[in-house]
């Protein structure tokens, strides 16, 4: 019986268990379900948990240690020779077990025996049952495929009996123990519990892991080019050199003009999105009649939602020429991705989350401290300008910090809109490039992953990523000392 | 009574406050929140230099019709206001007049205390800073002084004018809002519940204050403790769904109301 198939059992057998237990608490008290620990529910839930859990906990298990020991088993009973050759060869062999296998595995029982035959030609055999080899396989590879089909039906045929007996086993176990005073709910409670747990650990233990992988990575890298080379270094050149190559064809991997490419549009951008962010939020939130903010606030809001590629190409092919055009009207020499074109394309992304975050925050100042500044005689722009945006203050900077997060991690508009020369220039008109950009050109392509080539581009996404941690950090810090104020 | 002279009849009322020229007086005031109407032509005098309180139900117009006398009810949309309230002869909702002096004349106390997320010197100082009501800053800081001195806080506040408001006790928050409310100099204070939020203790010094304030300023408190009125007010109104049952001088009405229903809502049967 397949997995999936041997999982769909144990749900139908913990089905089953779920009805049974319903039915046995309400028997065992007469009908009188009141006199009962737990509703009935609670028992079927009971039994379901016992039924299907340790089946499944024995699938998993089984499922991930039981190729490790069919393999084990194949190799050791491959020839010394070819145990002893080098990995590569090594792992040839057993991808063309494997290969061999899964054309057994089409055959009929008929065939596979004649294939086990030691002068049966399993190349022509195989073909002639529709599963074509590229090789032509040696006579201990088709035993050693043999060996292995048969292991694993074996394995599967054990897994499946043991499996279900076990379902059975726990079912009748739990079906037994079911009575008035079985304490079914809080039992069940609790492995709801551990689901929501193990739910919050998938979530932190990526983080980490993502986390960690950068951190080994780019220690890697580290190992290869200097720290100081790579956080001072004020040229990017990391040169691709031929694989396995080494020594001064290695490059140079300033970071300096990434980072300073990165904040200097990030700069831009926010140049552009705090104050019109902050104006249509005070618009909004102070201004505007209820009918004109249920109009605005969905389709600022839409804004958010386009995705930034499209910014991108709306950058690079409308507004980078577009600019272009209108600096060679002026006299200025504009290139089409510049600092310029990048920043304010992508301040016009930002304005949104200014605007949606700081109209919450705006919101959130009490009516009572607009109604007193208005019981003094203040007009409503004095009201706003002395009362309400000063109160409001720590939450909009934690606003325009979270702005500027996504700012330095922004990538899809900045690899069309910015450009990719690393250029360390003080001038909007120029192109220059980001962090997140070079990450894109360092791992696109036939790479391999031992070459500080491609390994800087862990390093880069540390860096990245200690920066808008930080931010986002200080953000909410800012934000939550903010909230405390008026409560 | 009716022998009494005309001219004797002068003179007995001009002494006792409540029959002065009335500072503010609404005709046949009404409010309606969009269909609904939560005022039914309301009419009163309101004598300067004293107390006036507005009793009643919770839910019967006392605060609604306060809002309408510093004209608080137009930053609600829905909110229209018909009929007259004059202060000093003078039409609050003539369309020539500009809302802002108005509520610079007629200040306002809230129900829970509402300092600006500013110092205690700001709080203070705001009112002035906007009206320019000073022209160096010794001149405010004598105003901001002299303010809370009129607020009984000074003595408690001095040493520390700028820590925030905020972080004040309820009682002293409330009392920095009256300062607040005394800077701009106005003629009216309107106290809407001015101590439900607070304590006996801080209680019992805004009652003091009020006593305090009413030698300069016509006040106008709405309450819903009978005691409170009773002890600070001159004058009292009985509110009930949205109509004045009952005004008249504070002893009588609560010695001798003639309504049946004041005379119920103040011995408590309902309320």
């Amino acid at each position: 019986m397949s997995t999936p198939l041997l999982a769909a059992v144990v749900v139908a057998l913990g089905a089953i268990g779920w009805l049974l237990g319903s039915w046995r608490s309400k028997a065992s008290v007469g009908g009188k379900v009141s006199t009962l620990h737990s509703r009935p529910g609670y028992y079927g839930a009971y039994v379901l948990c016992w039924t299907i859990l340790p089946a499944f906990f024995l699938i998993v298990l089984w499922s991930a240690i039981s190729p490790m020991v069919v393999s084990n088993m194949v190799s050791s009973r491959l020839p010394q020779n070819v145990q002893d050759g080098v990995t590569q060869a090594r792992s040839l062999t057993t991808s063309a077990i494997n290969t061999i296998e899964r054309g057994l595995a089409t055959l009929s029982a008929e065939d596979l025996e004649k294939a086990a035959q030691p002068n049966t030609d399993v190349k022509a055999l195989l073909l002639s049952k529709g599963a074509p080899l590229a090789i032509n396989p040696e006579p201990y590879a088709v035993n050693a495929a043999l060996f292995q089909l048969q292991a694993k039906r074996s394995s599967q045929l054990l897994l499946t009996i043991s499996a279900i007996g076990l379902a059975l086993l726990c079912l009748g176990f739990a079906l037994f123990q079911v009575g008035p005073k079985l304490r079914s709910r809080n039992a069940v409670e609790r492995v709801a519990l551990a689901g929501l747990f193990a739910c919050s650990m998938v979530a932190i233990l990526t983080t980490l892991g993502i986390v960690l992988s950068m951190l080994f990575e780019s220690i890697h890298f580290f190992g290869i080019v200097p720290i100081q080379d790579f956080l001072f270094g004020t040229v990017w050149d990391p040169r691709f050199s031929a694989a396995g190559s080494s020594g001064e064809a290695g490059g140079q991997f300033g970071l300096l003009p990434l980072l300073w490419g990165t904040l200097y549009i990030s700069f831009v951008a926010l140049l552009v999105a705090v104050p019109v962010g902050l104006f249509s939020a005070v618009y909004m939130s102070e201004y505007a009649s209820g009918s004109v903010r249920l109009m605005t606030k969905p389709l600022l809001e839409i804004l958010a939602g386009i995705p930034t590629i499209v910014y991108g190409f709306f950058a690079l092919i409308t507004f980078g020429p577009l600019l272009r055009d209108l600096g060679a009207h002026v006299g200025l020499s504009i290139s089409a991705t510049s600092v310029l074109t990048a920043g304010l394309i992508m301040g016009v992304m930002l304005i949104p989350f200014v605007s949606s975050l700081s109209d919450d925050i705006i919101n959130a100042v009490p009516q009572s401290l607009r109604e007193g500044s208005y019981g003094l005689g203040a007009t409503q722009s004095e009201t706003i300008k002395r009362v309400i945006l000063p109160a409001a203050l720590p939450g909009i900077v934690g606003a325009i910090l979270l702005a500027a997060s996504r700012a330095i991690g922004e990538t899809m508009i900045v690899v069309l809109a910015a450009g990719i020369a690393p250029n360390l220039t003080l001038n909007p008109f120029e192109p220059v490039t980001t962090i997140t950009v070079k990450i894109v050109s360092q791992l696109t392509g036939d790479l391999e992953f031992n070459s500080p080539q491609t390994l800087v581009a862990f390093a880069l996404g540390l860096t990245l990523f200690v920066f808008t941690l930080a931010l986002n950090i200080y953000a909410l810090y800012i934000v939550r000392k903010y909230r405390e104020q008026y409560e | 009574m009716l022998n009494v002279e005309p001219s004797s009849l002068q003179r007995a009322t001009a002494q006792a406050p409540h029959l002065q020229e009335p500072k503010v007086v609404a005709k046949d005031v009404s409010v309606y929140y969009g269909e609904k109407r939560a005022l039914f032509d309301v009419s009163v005098n309101i004598p300067d230099r004293g107390v006036m309180a507005f009793i009643g139900p919770s839910g019967c117009g006392k605060s609604t019709f306060l809002r309408c006398i510093n004209r608080m009810n137009d930053t609600i949309p829905i909110c229209r206001v018909t009929g007259k309230i004059t202060i000093e002869n003078e039409d609050i909702y003539d369309p020539s007049l500009d809302v802002v002096q108005l509520r610079a004349r007629v200040g306002m106390v809230f129900q829970k205390p509402n300092p600006f997320p500013k110092s205690i010197y700001e709080n203070v100082a705001y009112g002035p800073r906007i009206h320019g009501l000073s022209s160096s800053k010794a001149e405010l800081d004598e105003i901001v002084q002299k303010s809370l001195e009129r607020a009984a806080l000074w003595k408690e506040v001095k040493d520390r004018l700028n820590d925030p408001g905020t972080g004040l006790s309820g009682g002293q928050q409330q009392r920095l809002c009256i300062a607040r409310a005394v800077a701009v100099n106005p003629e009216v204070i309107l106290m809407d519940e001015p101590c439900s939020a607070l304590d006996p203790i801080a209680t019992a010094k805004i009652e003091e204050l009020i006593d305090e304030l009413k030698q300069n300023f016509c006040i106008i408190i709405v309450t819903h403790s009978m005691q409170q009125a009773a002890r600070v007010s001159q004058r009292t109104a009985f509110f009930h769904l949205g109509v004045i049952v009952e005004e008249g001088n504070t002893e009588e009405i609560f010695q001798n109301p003639t309504d049946k229903r004041t005379q119920d809502y103040i011995t408590g049967r309902f309320g």
